[in-house]
């Protein structure tokens, strides 16, 4: 049923998978919607992955089972290469899947996801290769895989044990689908920004080039040259001051009131860290001790999360 | 005789888990059938990325029955005793003990237990499902459902399915029947993941094997790796090029694939402009290729060979061309990383101070980096100051070591400081395996003196008891500096190795350091190299507040103290500077011992792996003995100790030793210690003396100052010898003299011999270490 609803999205240009990035994009979220996934929308905070948004980070605690799907721009000052570099962005697309508890068959159901978007896997090369996942400032960790096309990297397939320093119990399954990169190999292309946007031609395509280089340029030189490293050291303060009085406030007996607000100014903290790692003004030790105090909102919120209703507190 | 199969189905098991996983389900199945009873005749474990297996062939299908022998209290034990030892054999009553005789313990019960075989499926059953539970995964996870409960199974990744049967080749077998936490054991498989993804039905190993091999999957590890090696000379030796075989990935590759298909990829030739060590790196990390060389010029061909799971319905072209992509994008990072490092960094300005400090040449970018990487502040350990900071101190250490190697001191500084530059390269950076490597190649791009730039690559060597010791002086010198640097500095803040933690490879520095010198015949007086080392920890800021002591010494010296080393200024520390700096430099004090002891351990360690009698080193070390500070002349003199006692000489000598030590124990016992100093009085002898007691007085007198003479000119062949000379009269003596003889005066005169005999084998090593 999948594959016909996909073949029917295909028809059209706009909508095909292998020449089309938002093709890709909606076929996935289609594909997962069919299977019972709740499709969010992107998190409205900078973030550096997908699995920081609410919907990942705090739902995968506690036992009330969960499904979603969504997409999440993820910025990651450190990587940008001013557009120069063909792979590397400094904001790019995750399509995020998670589902709590992860299903049997989701491996399955992960191949089944490849079909959908057009790869035929008699014809290539897919491998589920090591990769023990690690999120040290949410203090998550999973075991799983990368799973590889062709000898590339598409996907981060993880079977979440802990997350902000709690078990997950039960486990959740986290797809995560580096959608450029799969965009490039799908449409044939080098380069992220030679990527069909909307998948038409001539006057009307545009590409992802149209879309992101003059962001990519600018966000490269705000974030190694000009990002205030000043006030950003004292954003990373008062975020970090704002989630402890949040989370303090929101103690309500056996239950807490403000998780997602105290949550999001550890994002901030988050954020404003990785800006200044950008900016090469944290030391090796330095470093470790910044990852160590968002770590510790993060289990703060996560700890705060298992007392909320989302969070299967009764 | 009936066969077992076992066969644990799971989500893909990492690589590097496998052979370890199969070969402990053997252990862990058999060892347990075995305390059973069940004795088989052969068990073989194999591993792919989705299934753990294992045959037992010639299996009974009873086990024999076993007979056991617990052991009891004695006759007449107490009441409290005896039931424990009823209750512990399950017995109802004495009755059913026996009783056994012991010439010295006397009588004691015995129980005698007897157990009829146990059936074998039923034996299986219990087992298999207590192995799963407990298997020995280095990390293992929950999964589904189940997790959400405190008590789920858990597995390397999910396990799915369990196949174990049992049975005779001539009857159908059987489904041994068990149940692991929902999971049911039976008779189904399934083949390749895209080849053949239906259930199998399986009975015994044979059609096992044979049934997967027809579904696209090899079980065994090794003939998967054979298929691949072969498969990659093959298509190698058709272009004309040569596989660079690598044993590591070849294992690892074999892991990853069901059914191996070796394919060959191409990428430009440009890209062959990159060294060839980060070709190689970036496509065996990332894309577990394998590269190709040229067999002519034996440089790496732009060629390379991926192994695929899959019969590709093209052949592999898209397959090819997908990896072709991926490396030829891994390749342009590459390329650009070695374009970028190059090439001069922006914003040399901000550098000036640092290049200042180091004397560093903002011309060159191999300079620059070495700038920035001072300039970055990047720590090497907090209580030890930054990268920058080390390599000044590495840069003067190696300047004084440079003439004790027969370095130019000048050669040896330029290396050290250069010696750590390729760390902030984008290369490095990418590949932390090429540090070092990368350095060279940057040093010789920018007109490094050869010696220079060797020294960049082989300062880190040697990494363990078999690596290559540099041997070309400028490198001897930065590497050794290098390893003492950190030996000193985790020394002085206390972070010595501890049992089997030794974060900072420590014991592999010192071992270092003793090759290098050892193997290289350098002369380090060590307690004056750690000295020196210690003075350039306080030279150079190290850690907070050393600019306080830096500025006190300043002023110490300036009060006329002259240049002050480290115990003067301890001394002044204890009125004048705060308690850590004091402490700091008191630790600076107590390390030399300390750090001197370690490297004592070490090398006994090294010379007792490579076969030299623990007891030697002891021996040479001893108390008494002198020149326990140089490691070449210890080593030196362990061996020819060892020749010498191999000798008869030397065994005789030995043994004429431990005589006079023992008699002289004994003796100083009622005496009292050193009761027997001194020279025996030539004069008493002369009169009253036996002629051995004479011999042996010439004997010393003439053998003790050659051996000290020679030991002085560090000729240890001729200090051993000059003690053989002793033998015959130390064997006379013991043959003919009686030492405790009834005159006092006698007797005290020969107990002074004997006790110089003592003191003449001291010279050469402290015999009373020496076993046998």
């Amino acid at each position: 049923m999948s594959v016909l609803a996909s073949q029917s999205a295909a028809a059209s240009p706009a909508m095909d998978p292998t020449r089309s990035f938002q093709g890709l994009l909606l076929t996935l979220q289609r594909f997962w919607a069919e299977r019972g996934c709740v499709v969010l929308q992107p998190y409205d905070m900078e973030v550096g992955a997908g699995t920081s948004h609410p919907g990942t980070m705090l739902r995968s605690l506690g036992p009330k089972p969960w499904k979603a799907a969504y997409v999440q721009p993820s910025r990651r000052p450190k990587d940008g290469r001013y557009g120069e570099n063909p792979n590397r962005l400094q904001h790019y697309y995750q399509f995020q899947v998670i589902l709590k508890p992860n299903p049997p068959n989701l491996q399955e159901l992960y191949l089944d996801s490849l079909k959908a978007i057009g790869i035929d896997v008699l014809l290539h090369d897919i491998r589920f290769v090591e990769d023990d996942w690690e999120n040290p400032t949410l203090g998550a960790w999973g075991l799983g895989w990368e799973c590889w096309c062709d000898g590339m990297e598409v996907s981060q397939f993880t079977y979440f044990q802990q997350v902000a320093g709690i078990e997950c119990a039960p486990v959740s399954g986290e797809l995560t689908y580096g959608l450029e990169r799969l965009a490039c190999y799908l449409q044939n292309v080098e380069s992220i920004m030679e990527l069909n946007f909307n998948g038409l031609d001539g006057d009307e395509k545009v590409t992802y080039r149209d879309v992101f280089l003059q962001a990519e340029q600018e966000y490269s030189r705000y974030n190694f040259e000009h990002a205030d490293t000043a006030a950003l050291f004292t954003r990373f303060a008062e975020a970090e001051a704002e989630c402890r009085t949040l989370l303090d406030k929101g103690e309500s007996g056996e239950r807490h009131l403000m998780v997602q607000p105290a949550y999001d100014q550890c994002l901030k903290a988050g954020h404003a860290f990785n800006l200044l790692d950008a900016r090469g003004v944290i030391s090796v030790t330095e470093r470790q001790s910044y990852i160590l105090r968002v770590r510790e909102l993060a289990k703060a919120c996560g700890a705060a999360w298992l007392k909320t209703d989302g969070g299967g507190a009764v | 005789m009936p066969d077992l199969l076992l066969e644990l189905f799971s989500e893909e098991i990492p690589a590097r888990m496998q052979r370890k996983a199969a070969d402990d389900l053997r252990k862990l199945v058999t060892d347990a059938l075995v305390e059973r009873g069940l004795v088989y005749e052969g068990a073989k474990a194999f591993a792919t990325p989705r299934r753990l297996a294992l045959h037992i062939a010639g299996l009974p299908v009873r086990g024999s029955a076993i007979r056991e022998e617990r052991k009891g209290p004695r006759v007449g034990a107490p009441e409290a005793a005896v039931q424990g030892f009823l209750k512990a054999a399950g017995l109802a009553s004495l009755d059913q003990a026996t009783i056994v005789s012991d010439a010295k313990k006397g009588d004691s019960y015995v129980a005698i237990i007897e157990k009829p075989g146990q059936e074998t499926m039923a034996a299986v059953a219990e087992i298999v499902p207590a192995v799963i539970r407990a298997f020995p995964w280095p990390k293992s996870m929950r999964w589904g459902e189940a997790s959400a409960a405190g008590a789920s199974l858990r597995w390397v990744r999910p396990l799915h399915s369990i196949l174990c049967t049992f049975g005779a080749e001539t009857e159908e077998p059987e489904v041994v029947p068990f149940e692991v936490y929902g999971i049911q054991s039976g008779n189904v498989t399934c083949g390749h993941r895209f080849h053949a993804p239906g259930a199998i039905t399986v009975r015994r190993f044979d059609d096992y094997v044979s049934s997967l091999e027809q579904a696209k999957v090899v079980l065994d590890a090794d003939r998967r790796k054979e298929i691949i090696l072969a498969d990659a000379k093959t298509l190698a030796f058709a272009q004309g090029l040569e596989l660079v075989e690598d044993e590591g990935l070849l294992e690892e590759v074999g892991g990853l694939v069901e059914w191996p298909v070796v394919l060959m990829g191409t990428f430009e030739g440009r890209f062959l402009e990159i060294p060839g060590e980060a070709i190689r790196a970036t496509i065996r990390a990332n894309q577990k290729c394998f590269v190709l060389r040229d067999p002519a010029t034996g440089n790496l061909a732009n060629r390379f060979l991926l192994t695929s799971n899959l019969m590709a319905s093209d052949g592999g072209a898209a397959i090819v061309a997908g990896n072709e992509r991926v490396v030829r994008a891994r390749l342009s990072d590459a390329a650009y990383f070695f374009a970028t490092d190059k090439g001069s960094l922006p914003d040399l300005d901000t550098l000036k101070d640092s290049a200042e400090k180091l004397g560093l040449d903002l011309a060159k970018p191999l300079d620059q980096r070495m700038a920035k990487l001072d300039k970055l502040g990047v720590v090497f350990h907090a209580k030890l100051g930054t990268q920058g900071e080390r390599v000044q101190r590495i840069a003067a250490l190696a300047r004084e070591l440079a003439p004790l190697v027969g370095a130019d001191p000048e050669l040896a500084e330029r290396a050290a400081k250069l010696a750590k530059a390729d760390l902030p390269t984008e290369m490095v950076g990418e590949f932390p395996e090429l540090q070092g490597l990368m350095g060279r190649n940057y040093a010789e791009l920018q007109g490094e003196k050869p010696s220079v730039c060797a020294a960049i690559e082989e300062h880190y060597k040697p990494l363990g008891p078999s690596d290559r010791v540099p041997t070309d002086p400028v490198s001897v010198a930065v590497a050794l500096a290098d390893k003492l640097d950190t030996l000193v500095g985790f020394w002085a803040i206390d972070e010595k190795p501890t049992g089997s933690k030794d974060p900072y490879a420590l014991r592999r520095a010192a071992l270092g350091v003793i090759r290098l010198v050892v193997e290289n015949g350098v002369r380090l007086g060590l307690s004056r190299t750690l000295h020196i080392a210690g003075e350039i920890f306080l030279d150079f800021k190290a850690f907070e507040n050393i600019d306080a002591i830096t500025q006190q010494a300043r002023s110490i010296e300036q009060q006329g103290f002259g240049k002050v080393d480290y115990s003067q200024r301890l001394r002044a520390a204890e009125h004048q500077f705060s308690a850590p700096v004091a402490a700091f430099i008191g630790s600076l004090v107590a390390m030399e011992g300390d750090l001197l002891a370690f490297f004592h351990d070490r090398l006994k360690v090294m010379l007792r792996d490579q076969g030299t009698r623990h007891d030697l080193v002891d021996a040479v070390l001893g108390e008494g003995a002198s020149g326990s500070d140089d490691l070449l002349l210890i080593t030196r003199r362990v061996a020819a100790l060892g020749r010498f006692l191999e000798t008869d000489d030397g065994k005789s000598l030995l043994a004429g030793y431990k005589r006079a030590a023992n008699i002289l124990r004994a003796e100083e016992k009622k005496d009292g210690e050193g009761a027997f100093a001194g020279a025996a009085d030539l004069q008493l002898i002369a009169q009253a003396g036996l002629i051995e007691e004479k011999a042996l007085a010439v004997a010393l007198s003439q053998a003790t100052p050659k051996a000290e003479t020679a030991v002085a000119a560090e000729d240890y062949e001729g200090a051993m010898a000059a003690l053989a000379e002793l033998r015959p009269a130390v064997d006379a003596f013991f043959d003919k003299v009686t030492v405790n003889d009834s005159d006092p005066a006698l007797r005290a005169n020969r107990l002074k011999l004997l006790n110089q005999l003592r003191e003449a084998t001291r010279a050469v090593a402290d015999f009373g270490r020496i076993a046998g």
